[in-house]
């Protein structure tokens, strides 16, 4: 491909955003759409469910506990079917359309706890099938040099619907009249509107990049054993359990916030809120970033931004500077290491096995951090916050040193 | 390019076309409502509550103690949960926008006369029988130990010093006798005893919920029996109303009973319903408590203290039930 060659050696002298490609930026509108419309519903469901449907901590817990477990294994199947077919848009499109019919579900369901925490279920199988596609059509859709601003740029647009899903959903239930049942109706109507917008701009402005018809046997069970077998693989998903286990759950992070400056639980809200803007403004830089030093670095230091969080937490700094740095650095771990895991993962996966591969790689760190967290829980209990948070800054350290070790030897070597 | 562009300019203006009009559907259905009368906290044989009557949703309300299902007189103001006891009322109410709530303490007469801002969803909410000790739980989304996404926050009011425990987390907790430290302790279900320092509350932890007693003035708690939650103090001080989770499994719903703190015998009552609210004694023999109906509606259910009888509808379109007249006179 002689001609895309010199169009990328082009556009990387340019360093444009728009050298990224048309697909990232439909792919990143549909998750921008996509965003709000989750969003809406993530703000007020914990009000509809407590206020409007009178469901106690207990019975949203179960409910809230489907919507974490019910992902893990269906991401690899939906990665798995993707390459199969060799239709990643296909797959993509129908795990965006099943969690917008999901946005009516809620409708349907009424107050039956066993009703939303069927429709929930099927929201989150929607977010599990079509992530890993998605981002394996991310790595098809910019040129390799590029991945790294393509993932930010993509993660940019991603995180700003997640910070106006919220506000769209307060300016309905203001027009609507917050305590009215009829306003989460709204909520729910509105949001299903813009999630088909979604689906729509994703049938009509993403184009899968078919890949030629692979010999027989080349995605297949067999396989995908030989790729987890394959030293690349094993090592991305040693590095993905490793970085997952390093981190120990935004919940904890701002709790710990909130312990060491007791401060008002009405600022509580506004923590995540400074973690997403550092995220959102700083993804589309450090990912331009990864594609210039190189992917390894970038996400190593986001690694080290978030063992100076730990060190923070832990360290004798207080006050505003304290949140300040503390969010501004928490926001830049996710902003280093999200997408741009991502973009170094992709080239390292065979084309044919890419959105399994991908799917591999999330669900290992997902579960990782998963462990991470319950494991963070008891090391409080048993040792005490002061503790439990230091050795989480001694985790991300040695994460740094055993993510350096696994994956930049052959780095160095290709 | 040109077709496509053409169906995505359509498809998007029917689209924010639909989500607009049910939007102006929706509000042109809202409507508020005047004020139907003059509502006192002060001690007298009548029943406060939280409507949830389409024509008053979430008013607060009171009905003669002895003709429940009799006229009902409305207030202006609204809560999300409320409480009242010896002309001490307590409103949990939105405050602004959707994501932040307060407290509202409110004097017989209904006015305000503190505002505390909350986070998170408000849950439950009770007062000392004297009026004096204000009580209060939510549910706060944000701390997601454990994988979930929710978990609770009690607090604490005295009007009389004007003490505030924002949270119970920092009380020092003794867990069957030993101390225990946690960061996934969780307490809700505040019930206050006659002093008016001690109190009664649920505590989970480590995926258990316990029964604890606490001492306001010495910052303590401890368990006293588990798969207890939401307990309720009667009038006379004997006995503690609660819900249990049935096998210990809240998935399976929960139970309402009865225990003798002197004898620890538990009785459960006759309601067999799975009822999720904490419950509240209308007198030294019954207890009421609410049970939703669809999204936004509630009845307000009652059903003997002693396990007998069977479980009545007390008062339609009701929910956050609690009995004004004094336990000690009766009236």
């Amino acid at each position: 491909m002689y001609l895309a060659t010199l169009g990328r050696r082009e556009h990387t002298t340019k360093g444009k955003l728009s050298a990224v490609g048309a697909n990232v930026f439909a792919l990143g509108a549909v998750s921008l759409v996509t965003d709000v419309s989750s969003e809406m519903v993530t703000a007020v469901l914990p009000v509809y469910l407590v206020l409007g449907l009178h469901l106690g901590p207990a019975a949203y817990g179960v409910v809230d506990g489907l919507y974490t477990g019910a992902t893990a294994l269906l991401r690899i199947v939906g990665g798995y079917v993707a390459d199969r077919v060799r239709r990643r848009k296909v797959v993509a499109g129908v795990g965006y359309a099943l969690s917008a019919v999901a946005k009516l579900g809620l409708l349907a369901a009424g107050a039956s706890a066993a009703a939303i925490g069927a429709v929930i279920t099927a929201d989150r199988t929607g977010k599990g099938l079509r992530t890993a596609p998605r981002d394996a059509l991310i790595t098809l859709s910019a040129p390799e040099p590029l991945l790294g601003r393509a993932f930010g740029v993509h993660r940019a647009m991603d995180s700003v619907g997640a910070f106006a899903g919220p506000l769209v959903a307060l300016g309905v239930l203001a027009a609507v009249g917050a305590t009215d049942p009829e306003a989460f109706d709204a909520v729910f109507v509105v949001s299903f509107c813009v999630a088909a917008i979604g689906v729509l701009l994703l049938v009509l402005f993403v184009r899968d990049r078919r890949t030629p018809p692979v010999a027989a046997g080349t995605v297949s069970p067999r396989a995908v054993a030989a790729l987890l077998r394959g030293s690349g693989v094993r090592r991305l998903l040693v590095a993905a359990c490793v970085l997952g286990l390093a981190t120990v759950g935004d919940g904890f992070v701002y709790l710990l916030l909130q312990h060491k400056e007791d401060i008002a639980t009405g600022w509580f809200p506004l923590l995540a809120v400074g973690t997403n803007l550092s995220y959102l403004l700083l993804a589309a830089p450090l990912g331009a970033l990864a594609d210039r030093v190189g992917r390894l670095p970038v996400v190593l230091g986001g690694y080290g931004a978030l063992a100076l969080v730990y060190l923070l937490l832990a360290g004798p700094v207080s006050g505003w500077p304290l949140f300040a740095a503390a969010l501004a650095l928490y926001g830049t771990f996710y902003a280093a290491t999200d997408g741009v895991l991502m973009a170094l993962a992709g080239p390292l996966l065979p084309e044919s096995l890419r959105t399994t591969g991908i799917s591999l790689v999330q669900t290992a760190q997902a579960l990782a951090y998963f462990a991470s967290s319950v494991l963070f829980g008891l090391a409080w209990q048993f040792w005490g916050a002061g503790l439990a948070v230091g050795v989480a800054a001694g985790g991300a350290v040695v994460a740094i040193g055993v993510t350096f070790v696994v994956l930049s030897p052959r780095k160095a070597a290709a | 390019m040109k077709t496509r562009i053409l169906i995505a300019v359509l498809g998007v203006l029917v689209l924010a076309g639909a989500a607009v009009a049910y939007v102006g559907f929706a509000s042109a259905r809202g409507h508020d409502v005047a004020a139907t009368g003059v509502v006192s906290l002060s001690p007298g044989p009548r029943l406060l509550f939280r409507s949830t009557a389409d024509a008053d949703r979430g008013h607060v309300t009171t009905v003669s103690a002895i003709d429940p299902g009799g006229p009902r007189t409305v207030s202006p103001l609204s809560c999300a949960r409320v409480y009242a006891a010896g002309g001490t009322g307590l409103c949990l109410r939105q405050d602004g926008d959707l994501t932040t709530y307060q407290l509202a303490v409110l004097d017989a007469g209904l006015a305000v006369t503190r505002e505390i801002p909350l986070v998170g969803l408000p849950n439950r909410a009770r007062v000392s029988a004297s009026g004096r000790m204000l009580a209060w739980t939510v549910f706060v989304t944000g701390d997601s130990y454990n994988g979930g996404m929710f978990s609770t926050r009690a607090g604490i009011l005295d009007t009389a010093t004007g003490d505030l425990a924002g949270t119970l987390e920092d009380y020092a907790v003794t867990l069957d006798g030993k101390p225990y430290q946690a960061a996934d302790l969780n307490f809700w279900g505040v019930t206050f005893t006659r002093d008016d320092r001690h109190f009664y509350a649920t505590m989970s932890t480590a995926g258990h919920r316990y029964l604890v007693a606490g001492d306001f003035a010495a910052h303590t708690v401890r368990t006293l029996r588990e798969n207890v939650e939401c307990p309720s103090l009667s009038p006379d001080g004997t006995r503690v109303a609660f819900k249990s989770a049935v096998d210990g499994d809240p998935a399976n719903g929960w139970r309402l009973s009865v225990v003798d703190l002197a004898s620890s015998k538990v009785t459960p009552l006759a309601e067999t319903r799975s009822v999720d609210d904490q419950p509240a004694w209308l007198d030294d023999h019954t207890i009421g408590y609410g049970v939703p109906r669809g999204p936004g509606h509630a009845d307000v259910w009652s059903v003997p203290a002693d396990g007998s009888g069977q479980a009545r509808l007390l008062i339609p379109e009701a929910e956050s039930p609690a009995a004004l007249s004094d336990a000690r006179t009766g009236r």
